[in-house]
């Protein structure tokens, strides 16, 4: 077999997982793109390990520990989110913004200015 | 520069085992793409089932059979099923949802189809002429055994334990509080 058709498929699945976690608002689905990306790391190891004839089967070992690393990152991660669900009633990554900077720092100087204007 | 192995079989020889590994990414990564496009969140799990399950089926193709049967077993079988859990327990819209994707998908896109780019270049033309001999099998439960239990115990008895503390950290952040404290514990 054609080692290009594993490798572009595990790029391709990494970019899907990847515009996945930077453009959705559920946390939850955030967590899907994650093991996506995770997947296709996981496809690429199998298909070099195969290809390079490993003696120690280092690759597919690591794929493995690749999935159980991934089962506890998503147990935590849902406790997680589940925590932030119950103490702020919503999900969304893009509401969570306690420690965000403020948008615009009003000077300190300027402020009772455009107040006294307002 | 053509190697010994491309002239043998030539650029793209359709084998019977690629075209079968060609059809199957294809439908997985069409899965891929709905999971991470569609706005109902519940479908969007259900199409990662689709998607982790071709991803098992190019594991059997790459002969990595142990893995192939570990990744339907813990991915489809409990992963996605935390999912779910998950996707129930924060109140999940069933329906359609409109603000499934956030401000920054254009960027998101960009980045995407960039780094796709870049990605499949790199690789296409690092492995054009690069071959993989699945003839004898190489990832069978027998020869996984072997390799996991005698070379590498220790990794695995360090994630043996890591899989608890997981499952301790997961208790402990979804316990409730108590309900007397003030009122608090009292959601759902």
């Amino acid at each position: 077999m054609h080692l290009a058709y594993p490798a572009v498929l595990a790029a391709l699945l990494f970019c899907v997982g990847l515009y996945g976690v930077l453009a959705r608002r559920n946390a939850i689905l955030v967590l899907m793109s994650v093991e996506l990306m995770l997947n296709a790391v996981n496809l690429n190891l199998v298909a070099f390990d195969v290809w390079l004839r490993d003696t120690l089967h280092a690759g597919q070992s690591l794929t493995l520990f690749v999935i159980t690393v991934a089962a506890a990152e998503i147990g935590i991660g849902l406790a997680i989110v589940l925590a932030v669900y119950r103490a702020r009633g919503t999900s969304d990554v893009d509401r969570l913004r306690d420690l965000a900077e403020p948008p615009a720092v009003p000077d300190p100087a300027q402020l009772p200015a455009e107040e006294a204007a307002a | 520069m053509i190697t010994l192995a491309a002239e043998t079989r030539g650029f793209l020889s359709p084998a019977g085992v690629e075209i079968v590994f060609l059809l199957v990414g294809l439908v997985t990564l069409g899965a891929a793409v709905v999971t991470v496009t569609t706005r109902q969140l519940v479908h969007s799990a259900l199409w990662l089932v689709a998607t982790l399950g071709g991803l098992a089926v190019e594991y059997l193709l790459l002969t990595a059979e142990f893995i192939a049967w570990v990744q339907v077993l813990i991915y489809v079988g409990s992963v996605v099923v935390l999912l779910l859990f998950g996707l129930m327990l924060t109140r999940a819209p069933i329906g359609r949802s409109p603000d499934a994707d956030s401000g920054n998908r254009p960027v998101a896109l960009g980045v995407a189809v960039v780094s796709a780019g870049l990605l499949v270049t790199l690789v296409v033309d690092a492995f054009r002429s690069t071959w993989i001999d699945v003839s004898p099998a190489r990832g069978t439960t027998d020869i996984m055994g072997a390799a996991l239990f005698r070379h590498w115990v220790l990794p695995f008895e360090a994630l043996s334990v890591l899989l608890l503390a997981a499952l301790v950290g997961a208790i402990v952040l979804s316990r409730r509080t108590a309900p007397s404290a003030d009122g608090a514990g009292e959601d759902r």
